[in-house]
């Protein structure tokens, strides 16, 4: 099922397969956030943003909600 | 014959970079900052075997070579000027055995520039309590480089890495992958209008967003550049391109058993970031902090003032008497006094915050308040920088550097300076003992403290609340985005954390204590000199008017009498006469009106120059004479000086004016342009001077 980071609840395995190239910036993608990379749902903070994820297993992260709306992933 | 080599430290954030740093170069080392920029630049020195010495650059964390701050640009604009004096000979990329596949991007891209390239896998300790084995000779193959097993914690490899180092000249300099196939016909093209050049370099040059060698970028021509989004979409399959190449590589190079691997991360996160747990945990080290900084501190705040205070008193009866014994006693070792006092504050701040930040948990921090934190136009990131100012506000807003978002870090850094620093302590600390009886509220909460808390609560909601206006009418118009690294869980090295809080505090004592003390220095001169007229002849002046007092027994008397008309007298004296219609509205009178002025260059001065102007002498407990002589002094009617109503008006002006010029130096430095730091100036001094106006006329 192909939908974004933002939705998926703690816990959720993914394969990214789209990052809007225009909103989402060359960092993120240098620290993982690359079509092809796995992610998982680490944590979710407690008023429901940021996003705590591990991307491309072993890059941790945590990001906003409405950048987390712009990586397309497959759920696993 | 020794031989002189650079040696440039290259690394992700959070990869020990700089415990390696420290091991290699102990305290040998000078913390500077780049010309122009207030990028930390740290230069260390090693004797290395075979009589080689190194000059080692420990460059600030990045990510990759694609600079997005300031601190990043630093590293590629030395690593692409083979003119820089500290060019290296050899960089040594460091990386953290766990986060190999990121940290290894920004290796591949050092390696691109062919310059000899040593990899550290630094925090191999931890290799077997996460089931991580690693195939050497064949990641060196692949990587075409030499690899060091690093563990900083326990000291191993670094006599290895010194001897790799030493041996540079048989490092390979062939890049480990071929980036340019990402657009062929492109790249062929541009080395062919470049042949000289370095293609990475050239690609590079065409990329960078950040103030960037203007020179290069001109001798480009126009037929190479691309649209923005062009240059994203290429950069997106570079970046793909060398994480395959990475993957490919490890996975045969490294073995991860997760058998093995016991998950301290997950069981801390579950507690730090809970959504009850989290933030009272987060509370609780909050109030360790202040009670640091205000209880703890004390002690040796109180040595370190009398300490001071005896040594002016003791210069002042032991050389002989004279313009330069007054300048000594009276004007510089108070004004270093008035420094070094900070020293306790500041070091326990610097010591919490880095210990914080080593242990991994300022990021979880970050992560638990970035939401309520955006509210009000601020980013998670901005509560670094906010618990920081309540120190010092220079540090503070420097730290606010690693907010990506341009709005969230403008408003942070206008909005730090409201937060209560220790140099409004002193201050409050005096007008409150002077205007708050010594009671207590039930019993318990002494009515002292209360006020003090009262008055660091309105800073810290000055600050919220300002920010939250800045946010709803600062039209700016910027890219939203937020990304923090949520690091491993780590015991803080107690060598990285110590060298910190030094070289921190250090810098603070040379960089804030300069202007301090050449104020005190020109604050005496001004005190203690005047116009010719009713100065030079103030001691006959005063003798005749004694006399007619028939007090001329009371020696103490008459010479208090005599500095307090030269006082008057005086250029400062002078000064503050002619600024006094301004004040007499907040209820001060021309000597305070001077403290005022003068704490406009730094706000600690205050207790210093009323102590001047009140010509105490350094009795040993000089805050409780300066406090004495403060509660005595009336106006010409009788009244008090320091009433109730005066007392509130300076305590709200010095908790909202925007005093400290070091301060307005920083953001200037910052944001690069003078137009902030006025806008702090005038709206938060006249916002001090409204409310102290309308406290005062209320209260009166």
């Amino acid at each position: 099922m192909i939908t974004t980071v933002d939705v998926l609840p703690i816990g959720t395995k993914a394969v990214i397969t789209e990052v809007d190239l225009e909103k989402i910036p060359l960092k993120l993608l240098e620290m993982g956030c690359l079509p092809g990379n796995d992610l998982e749902i680490l944590h979710i903070a407690p008023l429901g943003d940021p996003i705590y994820l591990n991307v491309n297993n072993g890059s941790f992260l945590a990001i906003r909600k409405e950048s987390a709306h712009e990586i397309k992933v497959e759920i696993l | 014959m020794s031989q002189n080599i650079n040696v440039a430290l290259i690394g992700n954030p959070n990869t020990g970079k700089t415990s390696v740093f420290n091991q290699l170069t102990g305290l040998n080392q000078q913390v500077g900052n780049y010309p122009g920029i207030t990028v930390e630049k740290k230069l260390g020195f090693c004797k290395l075997p075979n009589n080689f010495k190194a000059n080692i650059l420990d460059l600030p964390g990045t990510y990759s070579l694609n600079a997005s701050s300031i601190d990043e640009n630093v590293v590629i604009e030395l690593l692409l000027n083979k003119n820089d004096k500290l060019f290296p000979d050899v960089a040594v990329v460091v990386t953290d055995v766990e986060n190999l596949k990121r940290n290894l991007l920004l290796f591949t891209q050092i390696k691109d520039l062919e310059i000899p390239t040593i990899l550290v896998i630094n925090m191999t300790d931890r290799m077997k309590a996460k089931g991580i084995s690693l195939d050497i000779p064949y990641l060196e193959e692949q990587l075409k480089t030499k690899i060091v097993l690093v563990s900083t914690r326990k000291g191993v490899g670094i006599e290895e890495l010194k001897n790799t180092i030493v041996d540079y000249k048989n490092l390979s300099t062939e890049p480990c992958l071929n980036a340019s196939s990402i657009d062929r016909a492109y790249f062929d093209k541009l080395q062919q209008a470049f042949p000289n050049q370095l293609l990475y370099k050239l690609w590079l040059v065409i990329t960078q967003d950040v103030y960037f060698l203007n020179l290069e970028r001109k001798e480009i021509p126009s037929e190479f550049t691309k649209s923005h989004s062009e240059l994203k979409r290429l950069q997106q399959k570079e970046t793909i391109k060398r994480y395959q190449f990475i993957n490919d590589t490890l996975k045969i190079g490294q073995k991860i058993d997760t058998a093995n691997a016991t998950d301290l991360r997950a069981k801390l996160d579950k507690i730090l970031t809970h959504k009850i747990f989290g933030y009272a945990i987060f509370f609780g080290i909050l109030l360790l902090i202040f009670q640091s900084i205000f209880d703890w501190s004390s002690v040796p705040m109180e040595f370190i003032d009398s300490t001071f205070a005896n040594l002016a008193n003791y210069t002042k009866n032991h050389l002989p008497a004279g313009e330069f014994t007054n300048l000594l006693s009276e004007g510089i070792i108070p004004g270093i006094g008035g420094i070094v006092i900070f020293i306790p504050q500041i070091a326990f701040l610097f010591l919490f915050i880095s210990v914080l930040e080593e242990s991994g948990y300022m990021s979880r921090v970050v992560f638990l308040m970035d939401k309520i934190m955006r509210r009000y136009g601020l980013s998670g990131k901005s509560v670094v920088p906010l618990i920081s100012g309540t120190a010092c506000a220079i540090p503070a807003i420097m730290s606010a550097r690693n907010i990506e978002n341009w709005k969230e870090r403008l408003i942070t850094m206008l909005v730090t300076p409201f937060i209560t620093c220790s140099a409004r302590l002193p201050v409050y600390a005096i007008l409150i003992a002077l205007i708050i009886p010594e009671k207590r509220i039930l019993g318990v909460f002494s009515l002292q403290g209360v006020t003090l808390m009262i008055l660091y609560l309105l800073g810290f909601g000055m600050a919220i609340f300002s920010a939250f206006l800045l946010n709803k009418y600062l039209k700016l118009k910027t890219k939203s985005y937020f990304v923090v690294e949520m690091p491993t869980y780590k015991l803080p090295l107690f060598k990285n954390v110590a060298i910190n809080v030094v070289e921190k505090t250090k810098s603070f004592v040379f960089g804030a204590g300069k202007i301090i003390l050449a104020l005190s220095v020109i604050l005496w001169f001004l005190g203690s000199h005047g116009p010719a007229k009713g100065f030079d002849n103030a001691e006959s002046l005063v003798i005749k008017k004694v006399k007619a007092e028939n007090r001329l027994d009371d020696l103490e008397y008459l010479n208090d009498q005599i500095s307090s008309h030269k006082l008057e007298n005086s250029y400062i004296g002078i000064i503050g006469k002619s600024i006094e219609p301004v004040i007499r509205p907040l209820g001060y009178d021309w000597k305070i009106g001077i403290a005022v002025v003068s704490s406009f260059a730094a706000r600690e001065v205050f207790v210093g120059t009323l102590a001047t102007i009140y010509s105490v002498g350094s009795h040993g407990d000089e805050e409780r004479t300066i406090k004495n002589r403060m509660a005595a002094e009336v106006h010409a009617d009788g009244r008090k000086v320091f009433n109730f109503a005066t007392g509130v008006s300076l305590l709200l002006f010095y908790a909202f004016a925007m005093q400290c010029i070091s301060t307005l130096a920083i953001v200037k430095k910052e944001t690069n342009s003078w137009k902030w730091p006025l806008v702090q100036l005038i709206f938060m001094s006249g916002f001090a001077y409204l409310t102290a106006l309308l406290a005062y006329q209320l209260l009166k």
